[in-house]
């Protein structure tokens, strides 16, 4: 039934929590202290070359009766999307580039290339998925309030539908996001009054109509005859951006191994015990400089977690780091390929669209989630801790025996 | 008729925010562009080829930097779009230079003259040591770097036509908002009756010294007391009458070190005569920099609060009713960051300070002496 005592589950005492945090607070300032020039020009540059694309992806598509103008448009013009929305957009709303102080660059001024304002997104994203993320009942992107993705939820009739509204989401995955800033779940449970909702809806359809409207309506318009091929490069080139932002945000919290957490552990948390919690409630895929680039970094979703508000361009070097602590303190670093990781999370909403009678393991130690129940039957911590050889043996051993006794 | 309106508006509408100083028919183009390139402005784009083709953001090149002392220097600004060059004589700009990563602000009072110059601006500039942005424009800027601006303001500013009488009183850098008005005043061929009393260690640091010298001799009305403290010491203003005899039937205009505007302060008080005396106080004492604590001022909301170095200006602001904006409360989410528009607060975390023209986290943030924050 989730994690409550995270400490139990990590295998930690209080010291070794303590540490870990000093550790991690450690790369935080080394990383705070040496942002410079580099820095400013790789976000710089990341910028001019989203541009050049958007502008040269829109150029093309007004030669689209050409076959190779409408490939070569639709490329660019879905590449320009998905820089914008995840190196650009996600990061700079996160305050990642605030410290160079450039009013062009800051997280009060940007204003991103998708349906969701801004300001909604800083609120249902930076504040409530950072600060409660993987709580179940706190953090509304498990589920996002319209899946099941771990049964620690409990099973309801219309979650029998869990794969055709991940499809959904995945391909309207622009207006899903904008949307989930209404909250529906809290309206449900009377924590937000109808009239506010109304009131995020006004903000949001202005945005969204824009969106659309420079889509479907002012460049097919410009693109004159061209108007109906402009038109359907213009929609795949949203569903390239959908489908992909989609995959890799799934990827960073729904895989095995991403653990979710019970709201009694957030209230009785340490700061050190945030971020474990953020360490084992997210998931890295494994990723090239190129697919670490159009993935906005967020293949380093780990250590986005850990420092959501440092620049995404350093999050590769973290993770060497954050990598080494994992293996100093034996705790697991969940990553894998995006193939793999992808169909984990998949899985999960499938076989979640049932009820618990068809699913096989119980919710103290199943794929999606786990609790310190998990090892209630085997040795005690104090126990495993300092064998012969001096290496700690903590939640990653123990996860691995469990794993061989069960085989 | 009202149709008309109603579509002009409509186009405006996504160039609302942006300033511009050629008419309003410029925002109904860059807001019609604008529905092909939102969320951006067509300026995003255009900036890439030509970095002060943007009004979203003023922006100015430097185009001569030219040195007046040793350790002074005039910086000639090329505007980009969006810059009314219609500011008042004695008023300040602001200047945002790009050193290592990060932009740094400071204000400088303009010492050219409006409208004119061939569209350039001017600055002019001493290198102090505590002033990290002061010694970079002074010692290291290029030719062709590209700068932010901050549009001119300041209450220190000549009116147009000026008064009959005036009276300049500045000392070192204090003279750049006096220069602005002597340089506008000979531009406009005015020429009312003026005694300058200006200050400087020796002759060969005042600044415009030529100039000063060249006015004195061939402007009417133009009486200039050079007082050169390293042989002379600082004026006497306890006597006064002995330097301008006449200084109460003047309209007085003083910029210079803190001391010397208190001193001036306290004898125009004296007499009564401070609807007279005009100020300008280049930076805010910083006495308490570096110190916990201080007294918060919410400049829209006019209040105030005194806090400790452990209350969080949010919570500060929240005190006195303030609807601050917030979020996750541990600065993670930049919902909370607001302008700080003067003195200095300190980052809880991590101990770093930030000056005026910085964006804060106020939910992370306390005082470092007094401050003021833009809501």
């Amino acid at each position: 039934m989730a994690i409550t005592d995270i400490k139990a589950y990590a295998h930690l005492t209080d010291e070794d929590i303590d540490a870990l945090a000093a550790e991690l607070d450690a790369i935080r300032a080394e990383v705070e202290e040496s942002r410079g020039e580099r820095d400013a020009r790789y976000i710089r540059r990341t910028i001019q070359l989203q541009r050049a694309l958007a502008a040269g992806g829109r150029i093309a598509l007004f030669a689209s009766s050409s076959r190779l103008a409408r490939i070569a448009g639709t490329a660019m013009l879905a590449s320009a999307k998905i820089i914008e929305n995840m190196e650009l957009g996600h990061n700079v709303i996160h305050g990642q580039w605030d410290w160079m102080n450039d009013p062009e660059i800051h997280s009060t001024e940007w204003e991103w290339d998708t349906a969701c304002p801004s300001a909604q997104w800083k609120h249902s994203h930076n504040f409530v998925h950072h600060k409660y993320t993987n709580v179940v009942g706190l953090d509304s992107d498990v589920g996002y309030g319209i899946m099941r993705v771990t049964r620690d939820e409990p099973w309801e009739p219309w979650m029998i539908g869990n794969p055709v509204y991940n499809l959904l989401l995945g391909t309207l995955f622009e207006w899903g996001v904008a949307l989930h800033h209404i909250e529906t779940e809290k309206i449900r449970n009377k924590e937000k009054t109808w009239a506010q909702a109304m009131k995020d809806l006004r903000v949001m359809g202005k945005k969204m109509g824009r969106q659309a409207g420079k889509d479907y309506l002012v460049y097919p318009a410009l693109a004159g005859t061209n108007w109906k091929s402009t038109l359907k490069c213009n929609v795949v080139a949203n569903l390239i951006r959908n489908y992909w932002a989609y995959m890799v945000i799934f990827c960073g919290h729904f895989p095995d191994g991403a653990e979710k957490f019970t709201v009694e552990e957030f209230e009785n948390e340490t700061r050190g015990e945030w971020y474990l919690r953020q360490m084992l409630g997210s998931a890295n895929f494994n990723a090239g400089p190129v697919m670490a680039f159009m993935s906005g970094n967020l293949c380093y979703q780990i250590e986005h977690h850990l420092f959501p508000d440092l620049p995404s361009n350093r999050y590769a070097e973290m993770s060497v780091r954050v990598r080494e602590l994992c293996e100093k303190y034996d705790l697991p670093y969940t990553t894998g390929p995006l193939a793999r990781q992808y169909w984990q999370s998949f899985w999960t909403i499938l076989k979640l669209a049932l009820p618990d009678r068809f699913l096989r393991a119980r919710p103290d130690n199943a794929p999606e989630t786990n609790s310190e129940r998990r090892f209630a039957e085997t040795v005690p911590l104090a126990e495993t801790n300092g064998d012969a050889s001096g290496r700690r043996r903590g939640l990653r051993t123990a996860i691995r025996q469990r794993m061989t006794t069960a085989a | 008729m009202s149709a008309i309106k109603a579509l002009a508006r409509w186009s405006k509408a996504p160039a609302r925010d942006v300033d511009t100083a050629s008419g309003p028919w410029v925002n109904i183009v860059r807001g019609l562009a604008a529905r092909a390139t939102t969320p951006l402005l067509p300026d995003d784009y255009l900036s890439l080829l030509n970095p002060l083709w943007s009004a979203r953001e003023l922006r100015g090149e430097i185009v001569a930097v030219r040195r007046e002392t040793e350790d002074t220097a005039t910086v000639f600004i090329r505007p980009g779009w969006g810059f009314a060059g219609d500011y008042q004589p004695g008023q300040y700009v602001g200047i945002g230079l790009r050193v290592n990563g990060r932009w740094h602000w400071r204000s400088y009072s303009l010492t050219s003259v409006p409208e004119q110059d061939g569209e350039q601006i001017s600055i002019t500039v001493k290198a102090t040591p505590e002033g990290f942005l002061s010694t970079h424009l002074v010692n290291g800027v290029e030719p062709g770097t590209v700068i932010r601006l901050a549009a001119p303001k300041g209450d220190f500013a000549l009116p147009d036509p000026p008064p009959p009488a005036l009276l300049f009183i500045s000392a070192g850098s204090g003279i750049t908002p006096i220069m602005g008005m002597l340089r506008s005043l000979r531009a406009r061929e005015q020429h009312p009756d003026i005694v300058h009393v200006h200050s400087a260690p020796s002759a060969d640091a005042v600044i415009f010294h030529d100039e000063l010298r060249e006015l004195e001799g061939k402007q009417d009305g133009y009486r200039l007391h050079l007082q050169l403290t390293d042989s002379a010491g600082h004026v006497d203003f306890a006597q006064f009458d002995t330097v301008v005899p006449d200084w109460r039937e003047r309209s007085a205009w003083a910029c210079g070190p803190a001391a010397m505007l208190d001193d001036v302060e306290n004898l125009w008080k004296e007499h009564g005569l401070d609807s007279e005396l005009h100020m300008e106080r280049f930076t805010i004492a910083a006495t308490d920099k570096g110190g916990e604590g201080g007294t918060v001022t919410f400049a829209i909301s006019d209040k105030q609060v005194e806090i400790d170095g452990a209350t969080t200006l949010l919570e500060a602001g929240e005190q006195v009713g303030i609807q601050m904006p917030f979020g996750c409360r541990m600065g993670i989410c930049q919902t909370c960051v607001l302008p700080l528009d003067g003195g200095n607060v300190r980052d809880i975390r991590s101990g770093d300070e930030h000056g005026a023209g910085d964006r804060i986290q106020t939910c992370i943030s306390t005082a470092s002496g007094d401050c003021t924050i833009n809501i």
